[in-house]
């Protein structure tokens, strides 16, 4: 561990640190473009220069390693000098259009002209001018502004794992741009606009929306995918214009993925704003009293047996937790949160959680994927995965589809046959397992729901047994702690399922799940069934039944409904959300739900009233008490959980089909998303050329 | 003068065979194997021992950065890489060696690679040197045909490659790392320094990059015995050096030369003195077009070496000496170089990037007048702003001959800007 | 003029040679295993020899699988280094020196000839094809100053006149023997070398011999 002085403090800092850093560590600021913590050192912006003593020269901070007894300064003639300079070079050719800059008010360079520049130019010449570039429906380039910092390239290159983007020329004509200006085809691509610090590469969707002093900011959690992503929703009056990314290492660090940052747009089109009721085969428009009313009457004589409800993927947990105590008391055991069918059960938690954890994969040396395709499942989960493999000495095998991952792998096969070979140590995989010291499976949704996914499920925690995966916590020799390793990982594709799971919504005793409830409508035996949030199940095979559909997109769900209570949008509403790691994170409403739209454990309680099953609290407080008091897994706010293991899955022959992939279309997975008219130009532009040139459409 | 038999570059001019057998009356790859026999710390000695100092441009002593190099071969292989990307401009003596005494080269980087423990050379040319390419080439595969590189190199149970990689246009590949990245198929942009090559260098391994002339000498010096060059020029600037003279001398020509040549003698021995008469003379840049010029007082009695040219606030880098005589518009002749600079910037880093143009564009109006005389002081103060503030020297290069300039010509300077506002013609008539 | 120039018009496809297939995979084989990308620079000269002085794009998708390097690697390479071209160039491609070295020595003299006899500015090509010119930074052979380079050729010592007579024989479709167009031997000063002049090989040759043997047979 260096230590060093910085302005007369002294530091120490890892090992391997940065003067940069350490000038952070004494307090000193240090103004950077080009530096980022998170990528490759580029030390080309030259703004991080400082003082060091024994050099003639002011060295880039950011790229030279802090060494014992280094003395630093940052507060002398030399280094202001040097910045001023700096800064006035990088204006030179600088446009000064600031006051139609999307990045006005946000922009690095701004601040730190501010700070740091002169007060007037001295450039007299004429400035730059030089071409935008297309990159793609999300990321709008204005290059004259660039201030070649690199950024971009080296996120694309090193975390997003796309060598589309490039420098190129030299000296005064280096541009940025993607090969012949392709778009820039990643699922994170729109992370350079957050990394852009001029307003060179801004957003395309938001262009010209807002200025950021205008919105106001909500710090909350994103439903786009299991990972539950931590987010700022930025809203102007109650519409929602902006989603970007919130710091959280053990989670996204600071990344989004682009439908997380994008689908937003889609939660003003195809909005439920008012309750209506299927009179004549047509939906009219009604109030709230009668709509209840209409439940009332259709469920009144309905035996339990006769309802079933199923929860969609981006419910929130109160509401989970209302509906099944709304059912329990009507006593109905047909519930179910798994829309896909995956043939999970809540036997032992860390049956269905993805025990590693996120921030785990980056200690992991072996990785197993079965039946998933990260790169879709959970973009930001697959960067991290990149992000281990880049570092080194990480062996991946794929059983399953063979996709672009972004780092590459053994494809060891397609189906549960070779993932048998594995766990009975036949497949060369199970000793590279075997051989690692923190290996890992990651078990995706392609595996689980399928008619065999319980034997799959067995099969994957024989692997986890049999290869090592399950090290209890023990001390090494100096007494320290060594912290257990449990590398069984499932991956989730739905932000509600792990929360849905831990609450139990599923079916009771004799109870039914999706299939069996759809059998039972089809066949006339389950009179009504209340959709909440639930549009991916098959709707076609809901017979006569009476539907229910609570939620707030005009989706398939709610057409086929009878009746419609309109709810709130995850941005509408605070709610719990429970990660595919088993965390528990709590989301913030940034803006009301439209209309009459209400937020859904309050339309759950109300109509538990109009039932006669009134439902035993009035306040969400109330609601999250009876919550903690059911499960005590609620009771801890993001916290990724060490789960006990225990028995899960069931022993049973498998069939030969191969794992498929449960994703079709990235940029559409849900309601709100299938809205949204920016990830429709995603899909035009990334998914349907792939599919038509590949002939595997659907 | 340097006497004939005190020559290294004894085919400078080619009028001797430049092939192996030629090289071989003249001497090359004759004690070879015995060279091969001795330690590499050895050798390593004798090079540190004789004085030499790099030949492109910085003057490091050689011996002690081939000491740089880690002294075991661990898990990665040594490299030796040689810097024939010569673009300096007013620089142009590694190309006569290349292509009339290749032999020199190629024996020398056997020795040089030797005593670094290196499995390889790669030589970097410039692209433009097709001709002096297929030269090199040429007597590389002699070479090898003759087993004195390879497999088991001239029977010392040594394997040592050279290899010959072409440029294709980039002044900045003269810089050491940005030649590695070009080397690794990438853009010529500096790296970052630390680390430096001796430790992590061509494919992240540890490599040393000298200068073709730096490498050439090698086998003479260990063939002569390091004292030999350690006596010729003076203490800590010794031995022979090609000097390249072109501009306005009546005979501008490559020369081997003793360091510490005066400069006058210099030009008038060799090249027919300046066009005009020496006292005719305006200005020398007297190591390519990186260094400070000097006026002619200076050139009156300055010493071509390393510590003299110093000493007068120049340098004697590439020893290119560009002479430029009172018909000479020196505010275009520097503005040309700014022009240069600017043209070969890679763009990596800001205040290159940015200043090269900037300067050039400054400069540019100053030929015509056309600038305010407040703008020379802003124009020195943006040389200083580069000066020092970049990843690598070129910056720096391009900065120093407008300083050169505005020390000892602002007059000139001033007079067109005052010229201009007069409504006067700005330059006289020349030409 | 920016610093990417690139075709409009390009062919749809490129490939090498087989003869040059075995010069890349001969050049590819200098560099250790894994480290194919160093061949790029060379294997894009080739592409450019190939293809009368230009580098299409397709060429650019063929090499850079052939170095498993992402195509965007290899466009920056290209569009790096001066040498090549990303567009059609005349016949004769001629690069005129005009760094302060050559200025000093005429190169504007050198220029002019050129647009005189030719018409040409920079980066211009001639309506026939035949002659495209470019100004370029030093060619490194300042003691033979100014320097006009065709194609691969070095031409010394140039000045209006004997431009004018280089390039009326390019015209006529020949092509002189590089070196000084005022008829010196390389670099050696023009009234006559002062030095080696006493040096004898190991064979007892002088050089002053060997010098006037060299000049009667033409060899330089």
């Amino acid at each position: 561990m260096p230590k060093l002085t910085v302005n007369g403090v002294e530091v120490e800092v890892p090992a391997g640190a940065s003067v940069l850093q350490a000038c952070e560590e004494a307090g000193a600021e240090v103004p950077r473009f080009c530096y980022h913590e998170r990528l490759s050192i580029a030390g080309n912006c030259r703004m991080c220069l400082v003082e060091m003593e024994r050099s003639p020269k002011p060295v880039a901070s950011c790229a030279m390693p802090a060494g014992d007894g280094m003395v630093i300064r940052t507060d002398t003639d030399i280094v202001k000098r040097a910045r001023e300079g700096v800064m006035e070079f990088l204006l030179i050719n600088h446009p000064l259009d600031c006051p139609i800059c999307d990045q006005g008010g946000e922009c690095d360079l701004q601040d730190q002209a501010m700070a740091f520049g002169h007060h007037s130019s001295r450039y007299d010449e004429n400035k730059r001018a030089v071409e935008d570039k297309h990159m793609g429906p999300l990321v709008n380039t204005i290059m004259t502004r660039c201030i070649h910092c690199t950024r971009c390239v080296r996120f694309s290159t090193e975390v997003a794992g796309v060598t589309d983007m490039g420098l190129l020329g030299r000296g005064e004509n280096a541009e940025i741009t993607t090969y012949l200006e392709k778009a820039l085809d990643s699922e994170l691509s729109a992370n350079v606009i957050d990394l852009c610090p001029v307003g060179a590469l801004t957003s395309k969707p938001y262009a010209f929306v807002a200025r950021p002093w205008e919105l106001r900011k909500t710090e909350t959690i994103d439903v786009m995918d299991a990972l539950g992503s931590n987010i700022r929703v930025d809203t102007r009056g109650s519409e929602v214009l902006r989603v970007l990314p919130r710091l959280h290492e053990e989670v996204n660090e600071e990344w989004i993925s682009d439908k997380t940052r994008y689908a937003c747009d889609g939660l003003k089109r195809q909005r439920l704003d008012r309750p209506y009721l299927r009179k004549d085969g047509k939906l009219q428009p009604v109030s709230w009293d009668d709509a209840f009313a209409a439940i009332a009457a259709k469920l009144k004589g309905l035996k339990g047996a006769e309802i079933a409800a199923v929860a969609g993927d981006t419910v929130d947990v109160e509401s989970m937790f209302a509906l099944k105590g709304l059912m329990t008391g009507l006593g109905s055991p047909n519930l179910d949160c798994r829309q896909d069918g995956a043939k999970l059960d809540a036997m032992t938690r860390a049956g269905y959680l993805f025990n590693a954890t996120i921030a785990g994969i980056e200690d992991a040396d072996a990785i197993l994927i079965v039946g998933a395709n990260p790169r879709w499942d959970a973009a930001v989960l697959n960067a991290r995965i990149r992000k281990r493999w880049l570092a080194g000495g990480l062996k991946v095998g794929v059983i399953g589809a063979p996709v672009d991952l972004t780092y590459s792998y053994d494809h060891l096969g397609a189906g549960p046959q070779t993932l048998s070979e594995v766990a009975d140590g036949k497949n060369a995989f199970a000793s590279v397992l075997k051989d690692a010291k923190k290996p890992m499976i990651i078990l995706g949704m392609g595996a689980l729901t399928r008619e065999d996914g319980a034997a799959v499920l067995a099969t994957a925690r024989k692997i986890a047994e049999s290869t090592g995966m399950l090290v209890p916590a023990s001390k090494d020799a100096d007494g320290n702690e060594i912290p257990a390793w449990n590398g069984f990982s499932v991956l989730h594709t739905a932000a509600s399922r792990v929360g849905g799971l831990d609450l139990g919504f599923l079916p009771g005793k004799g109870g039914a799940d999706v299939a069996g409830m759809l059998d039972g409508a089809s066949k006339g035996k389950i009179k009504a069934v209340y959709l909440l949030g639930a549009d991916e199940i098959d709707t076609q095979r809901l017979g006569d039944a009476f539907v229910i559909y609570q939620g707030h997109h005009g989706d398939r769900g709610a057409h086929r409904a009878d009746v419609i209570l309109p709810g709130a949008a995850y941005t509408e509403k605070d709610g719990l959300y429970v990660n595919t790691e088993g965390r528990v994170q709590m989301a913030l409403r940034a803006s009301f739900p439209p209309g009459e739209a209400r937020e859904d454990w309050a339309i759950v309680r109300a109509l538990s009233a109009h039932l006669g099953a009134a439902l035993p609290y009035d306040s969400l407080e109330q609601l999250r008490a009876a919550l903690r008091k059911s499960n005590e897994v609620f009771t801890e706010i993001d916290i990724a959980p060490q789960a006990v293991w225990g028995p899960f899955g069931a022993e049973g022959s498998m069939s030969e089909t191969g794992f498929g992939t449960t994703i079709e279309n990235f940029y559409m997975t849900d309601p709100i998303s299938r809205a949204s008219l920016t990830m429709a130009e995603c899909t035009e532009v990334f998914v349907l050329p792939k599919q038509n040139r590949t002939g595997t459409e659907g | 003068m340097l006497r004939d038999e005190d020559r290294i570059f004894t085919n400078l001019y080619g009028w001797f065979d430049w092939g192996l057998e030629g090289a071989r009356k003249r001497g090359d790859w004759s004690t070879t194997k015995e060279i091969l026999s001795r330690s590499p710390e050895d050798i390593v000695e004798d090079v540190k021992n004789s004085g030499l100092r790099g030949r492109g441009g910085a003057g490091f002593p050689t011996g002690v950065k081939w000491s740089f190099m880690p002294k075991e071969v661990k898990d990665k292989p040594h490299y030796l890489v040689v810097n024939a990307d010569e673009s300096e401009p007013g620089t142009c003596k590694d190309r006569e060696i290349i292509r009339n005494d290749p032999h020199k080269l190629v024996e020398g980087c056997l020795i040089a690679g030797y005593s670094m423990r290196a499995c390889a050379a790669y030589i970097y040319i410039r692209g433009e040197f097709y001709a002096e390419a297929v030269r090199l080439q040429a007597a590389i595969d002699q070479a090898y045909e003759a087993g004195l590189i390879g497999k088991n190199a001239c029977g010392s149970g040594y394997d040592f490659d050279v290899f010959l990689h072409r440029g294709a246009g980039a002044y900045i590949c003269g810089e050491e790392t940005a030649l590695l990245e070009s080397l690794e198929g990438k853009k010529g942009q500096p790296r970052l320094k630390p680390p430096f090559p001796a430790g992590v260098g061509l494919y992240g391994c540890p490599t040393t990059v000298n200068n073709v002339e730096s490498i050439a000498v090698v086998p003479e010096i260990l063939r002569r015995g390091f004292q030999w060059f350690a006596d010729l020029g003076r203490p800590k600037n010794s031995g022979t050096k090609l000097f390249c003279i072109s501009g306005h001398v009546e005979n501008p020509c490559n020369v081997e030369e003793e360091m510490g040549i005066p400069l006058r003698e210099l030009l008038e021995k060799h090249c027919g003195g300046v066009i005009g008469g020496w006292d005719n003379l305006l200005a020398v840049i007297p190591g390519g077009s990186s260094v400070p010029m000097m006026p002619k007082a200076v050139c009156d009695d300055v010493l071509m070496d390393f510590d003299s040219l110093r000493e007068v606030g120049a340098g004697l880098g590439t020893a290119a000496v560009i002479v430029m005589n009172k018909q000479t518009d020196i505010v275009r002749a520097i503005a040309r170089l700014s022009y240069f600079y600017k043209h070969e910037s890679c763009g990596q880093c800001t205040p290159c990037r940015e200043g090269t143009g900037w300067m050039y564009r400054v400069m540019d109006r100053l030929c015509r007048g056309e600038a305010e005389v407040e703008e020379i002081d802003a124009l020195y103060q943006v040389t200083k702003q580069i000066e020092g503030h970049t990843i690598c020297a070129l910056g720096d290069a391009a900065a120093w001959p407008i300083q050169g300039l505005l020390r000892h010509f602002r007059p000139e300077v001033e007079r067109r800007i005052a010229a201009r506002k007069a409504g006067q013609p700005v330059l006289e008539a020349a030409e | 003029m920016s610093g990417i120039d690139i075709a409009e018009n390009q062919p749809e496809s490129f490939a090498f040679t087989s003869e040059n297939m075995a010069k890349a995979d001969a050049i590819i084989a200098k560099y250790p295993e894994g480290r194919q990308a160093s061949a790029v620079m060379p294997l894009l000269d080739l592409a450019q020899r190939q293809h009368d002085n230009w580098i299409p794009l397709a060429a650019i998708d063929v090499i850079s699988e052939k170095l498993k390097m992402p195509r965007i690697r290899v466009l920056e390479v290209a569009t790096f280094y001066t040498m090549y071209n990303l567009k059609p160039v005349g016949k004769y491609f001629l690069q005129a020196c005009t760094t302060t070295p050559c200025w000093l020595r005429g190169s504007d003299q050198v220029m002019k000839c050129i647009k005189d006899t030719l018409g040409l500015d920079n980066h211009q090509t001639s309506d026939d094809g035949m002659f495209t010119l470019l100004e370029v930074e030093c060619l490194g052979a300042c003691a033979n100053a100014p320097i006009l380079q065709v194609n691969d050729e070095f031409y010394e010592d140039a000045n209006y006149e004997n431009t004018a007579k280089l390039l009326e024989s390019l015209k006529k479709g020949e092509v002189p023997e590089p070196g000084s167009l005022s008829g010196r031997n390389h670099s050696e000063p023009e009234a006559g070398a002062q030095t080696l002049l006493s040096y004898k090989d190991n064979e007892g040759t002088r050089s002053y011999d060997a010098k006037i043997s060299a000049g009667e047979t033409g060899e330089k």
